[in-house]
C-alpha cells in the first residue's frame, strides 16, 4: 500500500515524490538531470555519488543554499530553487540561510561517557554496537544515515529484495534491543581521541556532531556533543572514480550511486545504460538496474576476468561469494547484459541539449590500459554509472593521527591490529577503512572490534578465535578480488588537457599537470595549493585517488601513504556552520 | 626539478622556497648574480603555504615596518605589475572596523599617524559603512578605508617568482636540506666567511648565502654560529564554502593592530575577514606562541568564529569547510631581518616578517639584492639589521 506522495517544486515546476525519497532522487527519476551550474565554467550538474560525498547535487532548499539533493528526503510544499542564486539575491542573508535552522541541540543523554561510540551504522557499525552492547557495554552509534544499514543494506524497511537479508534483519533486531544510543542523520564534524590525563589513563574521547542535513529538523535529535571512553570508527567507503573526458557532465553516476537510487529511493535515473569500471560490482549494478527495468547496452570491465583463474584457491575458501558472484552473472545472462573484457568508457559525449551525457565511446584497452587503435562502435546512452572499486572514507582516522598504510589496491587505510586496534589508543577500526573488503568482511571486523572495545576478548576467547579466521579467509578473498580488479596504471592517457580532475573546483589535468612541469610542485599536497583539486566542497574525496596518482606519476614515483595522506585529510570531518562552530547555537 | 645535480660554485646560495627566498632569488639573477635555492621541503611549504597573501599598509604603524610596506608597495605596483595575474594580485582595499568610542578615536589617531607616513586612509563615518561591505554588522563606531591594500596567492607567488628566477638562470632544488656551513679564513686577506653550505645532497661553494628559512631563521644562523632570534607564532583560518562575492574588501577590527604589536604568548584572536578569488571567505585571526605544535585547536577556532560572527551576523549559518595554520616568523621588536650579518660575513638574512612576510617580500629582497651589489640601497635596512640581536659573534662549528 503506497502511502501518499508529497509535493514539492523545483523553481516553481510541481513535482512529486514518494515518502522517503530524496529530493535529488525524485527530480533524477523525472527526468531532470541537473539543478545547478558550476561557480568557474558554469557546467551543468545533478546527482553523481548518490550518497552525500560528492556535494555536486547542490541545491537551495526553502532558502537554504548548498543542501545536498541526494540526502534532503521531500516534504510537502518545499520549494527548491537551482544554483547559484541569481545575482542580487542575498547570498547568505541571515533569514536565506537560516530559515530552517536545526532545532536547539537536545540534552546530553548521561553526563558520563558512553564505553564505546561506534561512528557509523553500516554493516561493520552495527556488528560492532550490536558486540559492544551485548559484551554489558554502553554504547552510542552516530550515524550520517536516517536508518541504519549504511550504503550497502539501503533498502527502505519492509522490503524483501535486501542482500543478506536475514543477516542484516537478525542484526537490526539485535540492535534496538541492545539498549544502543542511536544517533541517526548525524555527521562527526571534530573529533577528540580519548585523552590522556594528568594520572597517565585515558580520558573519554569527544566528538562533536552536527546534522546530516539541515532540512530535516524533524530527524535532529543528537546532542552537539557526545564522549566516550573508546572509539570504534567504521566509516565505510564510497567509489573510487577515475576522471575521463565527460564524466562530469549529468547523467554520469558513480555505480554505487545508482544502485543507492535503485536501493534506497527506488529511483532509476536513466533508461539507456552503460556500466563501466572494474570489479565485480558492476555487475550486480548492472543487474539491479536490469531487474528495475532499465536497457543495459554494455558492462565494460576494464581487466580481463583470467585473474580469477588463477585466484582460485583464495576464492574456493569463501564459497558463499562464488554464489553470489555466479547469481549476478546468471542475471546478467537472464537480461542478456552484454559483458565486455578488456574494454573501458574512455569518452562521455553531452547529448544535442549539450546539459547531459548522450554518447558513450568504448575502447578495448591492454593490461595496462593502454588503448587500442580501434575504436569501437559508439553507444547512445542517458545514464552511465562509473565505479573503480572503493575508497576508504578516511578522515575521522586522519583525525585521530592513526597511521595508514596504502593497500594492495592503493587505497589509503588504517593500521590495525588482531583486534582492530588502531594506532591511537582507544581507538577501533572496522569494514572498508582498514582494506577494502565487502560486507561479510566489515560484519566480522566490526564484531570483532565490538568485542574488544568493550574489554571481552578475553571472555569470549573462543568467539574471538573464530572471528579471526574468518576475517583471514574474507581478507584473503579481498586481496585476490584486488589482484584481479586493478586500476589500469596507464589510465591518464585517457585524459585530455580539459579534462576535469576536480570537479568541485573545476581543475583540469592541464592545470595538474602544469603545477607539477610549470610551476615545480613536487607532492600532491604542493599541487593541491596550487592548482586548487581537493579544495572545493568534498575536500578531495572524489578526486583525492586520481590527483595523488598524477601527482605521483608527474614526479616518477609509485604512490605512496604520503601522496594519498594529504587528500584524505580534513581538519573539519564535516561542514559545520559558523554559529556551530562559534558554540553559540 | 627535485633532485637534479647542485652547482659546484654559485654567487649565492638561497636557502628556503617561500615567498622571501623566491624573491630574493629573482632579484639577485635578475640583478646578474649567479643563483642557486635549496629547500628541504616543497615550494612555499612552510608559512608561504599556510597564510592569507596579505599585502597590506593599513595594518601597520608609522615607522621601518610601514616604511618597507610602502616600498614593497611600490615594486608590486612597479616593475613586478606586469606579473600580477600570475599570482592573482588583487587591489581589493582594506576595511578596519571600530566598535567602540575608544576604538574609534583610536582608529582616527593611526589614520592620522599613517597618513603623515604616506599612506592613503580615508576615515568612514559609522553611518557609511555598509556603503562598503553591506553585511557588516550595524554596531560600529567607526571604520577606515585603505584602497591600497592588496591580497596575492601566495602559492602561486611563491612558485612564479622562482620560475622567472629560473628564466634568469636560477636554480631551484627541492628536497635537498642545509646541514651546515663552512666559515673558513679566505686566503689572502685572511677574513672567515661563509664559503660552503653542506646540503643533504652535496656542498655547493658560493660566495655568499641567503637565509630565507622563515621561521627555521634561527637554525640555519646558528650554523653559522650567530643568533638570529626568530620564533613561531601559531595562526589558524577559517575556510569557508564558496559563496557569491559577499565580502568585497580585507575587512578587520580595529585591535587587530594591537595584536600584531604584542608579544603576549597565550591565545589571541581578533576578526580578518575576506573573500577569495575561489568564491571562499577566509576567516582569522588568532596568534598563539605554542610552538611547532601542529595539533588544531578548537578554543582557538570557536574563538575566532565568535568574534567574525560579531561582525558579520549574517555569517551564522555560512559553512566551515576546512580550517588550516601555519607559523608566523617572529622577533622580539617585531621587526624583519634584512641584510648582511657582520658577525658572519657572507652570510645575509632575510626573514622574520611575522605575519607580513608576502606583502614584504619583494621590497626585502629587492632591497638585499641591492645591498649584495654594493648599492646603495632604496630604503635603510639599519633598522632591520641582524646584528642588532648580539654584537658578539660566536664562533663558528
Amino acid at each position: 500500500m503506497e502511502a501518499d506522495p508529497h509535493r514539492f517544486t523545483l523553481d516553481g515546476r510541481e513535482l512529486t515524490a514518494r515518502p522517503g525519497q530524496s529530493v535529488g532522487a525524485a527530480m533524477a527519476a523525472a527526468g531532470i538531470p541537473s539543478w545547478r551550474t558550476t561557480r568557474k565554467d558554469g557546467r551543468p550538474r545533478g546527482l553523481f555519488c548518490g550518497i552525500g560525498v560528492c556535494y555536486d547535487c547542490l541545491v537551495t532548499v526553502d532558502g537554504a543554499a548548498n543542501q545536498r539533493a541526494c540526502l534532503v528526503p521531500a516534504a510537502d510544499g518545499m520549494a527548491l530553487t537551482t544554483e547559484p542564486p541569481a545575482l542580487g539575491t542575498p547570498a547568505l542573508g541571515a533569514p536565506a540561510l537560516g530559515a530552517t535552522p536545526p532545532g536547539p541541540p537536545a540534552a546530553a543523554p548521561a553526563d558520563e561517557p558512553f564505553d564505546v561510540a561506534v561512528v557509523g551504522a553500516g554493516p561493520a557499525g552495527l556488528a560492532a554496537a550490536v558486540a559492544a552492547a551485548e559484551s554489558g557495554a554502553r554504547v552510542v552509534v552516530v550515524d550520517a544515515g536516517a536508518r541504519v544499514g549504511g550504503q550497502y543494506w539501503r533498502h527502505p524497511a519492509g522490503s524483501t529484495a535486501q542482500q543478506d537479508a536475514k543477516r542484516f534483519d537478525e542484526l537490526r533486531r539485535r540492535f534496538s534491543t541492545g539498549r544502543i544510543t542511536h544517533l541517526p542523520s548525524t555527521q562527526v564534524w571534530f573529533v577528540e581521541p580519548p585523552a590522556r590525563t594528568a594520572r597517565d589513563d585515558r580520558g573519554p574521547a569527544t566528538l562533536h556532531l552536527v546534522p546530516t542535513t539541515a532540512c530535516a529538523p524533524e530527524i535532529v535529535t543528537a546532542p552537539a556533543v557526545v564522549t566516550a571512553r573508546r572509539l570504534v570508527l567504521c566509516p565505510g567507503g564510497y567509489d573510487r572514480q577515475l576522471p575521463i573526458p565527460g564524466w562530469d557532465l549529468p547523467g554520469v553516476m558513480a555505480a554505487g550511486g545508482v544502485q543507492a537510487l535503485l536501493k534506497g529511493h527506488r529511483s532509476l535515473a536513466g533508461r539507456r545504460t552503460v556500466v563501466a569500471g572494474t570489479g565485480p560490482f558492476l555487475l550486480s549494478v548492472a543487474t539491479q538496474l536490469a531487474d528495475a527495468g532499465a536497457e543495459v547496452l554494455a558492462v565494460c570491465e576494464a581487466n580481463g576476468l583470467s585473474g580469477w583463474a588463477r585466484q582460485f584457491g583464495a576464492a574456493a575458501r569463501v564459497p558463499g561469494k562464488i554464489v553470489e558472484g555466479v547469481g549476478y552473472a546468471a542475471a546478467a545472462l537472464r537480461h542478456r547484459i552484454p559483458y565486455r573484457t578488456r574494454t573501458a568508457v574512455t569518452r562521455i559525449d553531452p547529448d544535442a541539449s549539450g546539459a547531459r551525457a548522450g554518447r558513450v565511446w568504448l575502447r578495448r584497452i591492454d593490461g595496462d590500459g593502454r588503448l587500442s587503435e580501434k575504436m569501437l562502435p559508439p553507444l547512445d546512452v542517458d545514464l552511465v554509472a562509473l565505479g573503480w572499486g572503493f575508497t576508504p572514507s578516511m578522515e575521522l582516522i586522519s583525525a585521530v593521527e592513526a597511521q595508514t598504510r596504502v593497500d594492495v589496491d592503493e587505497s589509503l587505510v588504517a593500521v590495525v591490529d588482531a583486534s582492530q586496534r588502531s594506532t591511537v589508543p582507544g581507538v577501533f577500526v572496522a569494514g572498508e577503512a582498514t582494506g577494502v573488503g565487502g560486507a561479510l568482511l566489515a560484519v566480522a571486523e566490526g564484531e570483532l572490534a565490538g568485542i574488544a572495545a568493550a574489554g571481552a576478548e578475553e571472555r569470549l576467547a573462543g568467539r574471538v578465535r573464530r572471528l579471526r579466521a574468518r576475517i583471514a579467509r574474507l581478507r584473503g578473498f579481498a586481496a585476490a578480488m584486488h589482484a584481479t580488479h586493478p586500476v589500469p596504471q596507464r589510465w591518464p592517457d585517457w585524459l585530455t588537457p580539459a579534462t576535469v580532475v576536480c570537479r568541485c573546483e573545476e581543475v583540469s589535468s592541464d592545470a595538474v599537470r602544469a603545477a607539477c612541469d610549470e610551476l615545480g610542485a613536487g607532492d600532491v599536497r604542493t599541487v593541491k595549493l596550487m592548482a586548487r583539486p581537493g579544495m572545493g566542497w568534498c575536500q578531495g574525496h572524489v578526486c583525492g585517488f586520481a590527483t595523488a596518482k598524477l601527482a605521483a606519476a608527474a614526479t616518477g614515483r609509485p604512490l605512496t601513504v604520503d601522496d594519498l595522506r594529504p587528500l584524505a585529510k580534513q581538519s573539519l570531518c564535516a561542514p559545520v556552520t559558523l554559529a556551530g562552530l562559534a558554540d553559540t547555537l | 626539478m627535485s633532485s637534479g645535480d647542485l652547482p659546484a660554485t654559485v654567487d649565492v646560495v638561497v636557502i628556503g622556497a617561500g615567498a622571501v627566498g623566491a624573491a630574493c632569488a629573482y632579484f639577485l639573477a635578475r640583478d646578474g648574480f649567479s643563483v642557486h635555492v635549496v629547500e628541504r621541503g616543497q615550494i612555499a611549504s612552510g608559512t608561504s603555504g599556510a597564510c592569507e597573501g596579505n599585502v597590506l599598509v593599513s595594518d601597520k604603524e608609522a615607522g621601518p615596518e610601514l616604511d618597507l610596506a610602502l616600498y614593497s608597495l611600490g615594486v608590486w605596483n612597479g616593475e613586478l605589475a606586469e606579473f600580477g595575474e600570475l599570482w592573482e594580485f588583487e587591489p581589493k582595499g582594506g576595511f578596519v572596523a571600530a566598535a567602540t568610542p575608544a576604538g574609534a578615536a583610536a582608529l582616527r589617531d593611526l589614520g592620522v599617524r599613517q597618513r603623515a607616513a604616506g599612506v592613503e586612509a580615508v576615515d568612514v563615518a559609522a553611518a557609511d559603512v555598509h556603503t562598503y561591505e553591506p553585511c557588516i554588522t550595524d554596531g560600529l563606531t567607526a571604520a577606515a578605508y585603505y584602497p591600497q591594500d592588496a591580497q596575492v596567492q601566495p602559492m602561486l607567488l611563491t612558485a612564479h617568482l622562482l620560475r622567472l628566477a629560473r628564466g634568469h638562470g636560477a636554480g631551484v632544488s627541492t628536497g635537498v636540506t642545509a646541514t651546515g656551513l663552512s666559515v673558513d679564513p679566505r686566503s689572502g686577506t685572511g677574513e672567515r666567511r661563509v664559503t660552503v653550505v653542506r646540503t643533504s645532497r652535496g656542498t655547493i661553494s658560493c660566495d655568499q648565502v641567503v637565509n630565507a628559512t622563515g621561521t627555521w631563521a634561527g637554525e640555519l644562523a646558528a650554523m653559522a654560529g650567530v643568533e638570529v632570534p626568530v620564533l613561531p607564532r601559531r595562526g589558524f583560518v577559517l575556510v569557508t564554502e564558496p559563496l557569491p562575492r559577499t565580502i568585497h574588501h580585507k575587512v578587520y577590527a580595529a585591535e587587530y593592530v594591537a595584536s600584531t604589536q604584542s608579544s603576549d604568548g597565550a591565545l589571541q584572536t581578533s576578526t580578518v575577514i575576506e573573500g577569495t578569488r575561489a568564491g571562499t571567505i577566509l576567516i582569522g585571526s588568532s596568534r598563539e606562541r605554542v610552538g611547532f605544535d601542529r595539533t588544531v585547536s578548537l578554543p582557538a577556532m570557536r574563538e575566532i568564529a565568535g568574534k567574525a560572527l560579531a561582525l558579520f551576523p549574517a555569517l551564522a549559518r555560512t559553512r566551515i569547510l576546512r580550517c588550516y595554520h601555519g607559523f608566523r616568523p617572529y622577533c622580539p621588536d617585531h621587526l624583519p631581518v634584512i641584510g648582511h650579518d657582520a658577525r658572519a660575513p657572507g652570510l645575509w638574512h632575510a626573514g622574520g616578517h611575522e605575519g607580513a612576510g608576502i606583502g614584504l617580500s619583494v621590497g626585502t629582497a629587492k632591497l638585499l639584492a641591492q645591498s649584495m651589489a654594493g648599492l646603495r640601497t632604496d630604503l635603510d635596512l639599519t633598522p632591520f639589521a641582524p646584528a642588532r640581536f648580539s654584537e658578539v659573534a660566536v664562533d663558528a662549528c
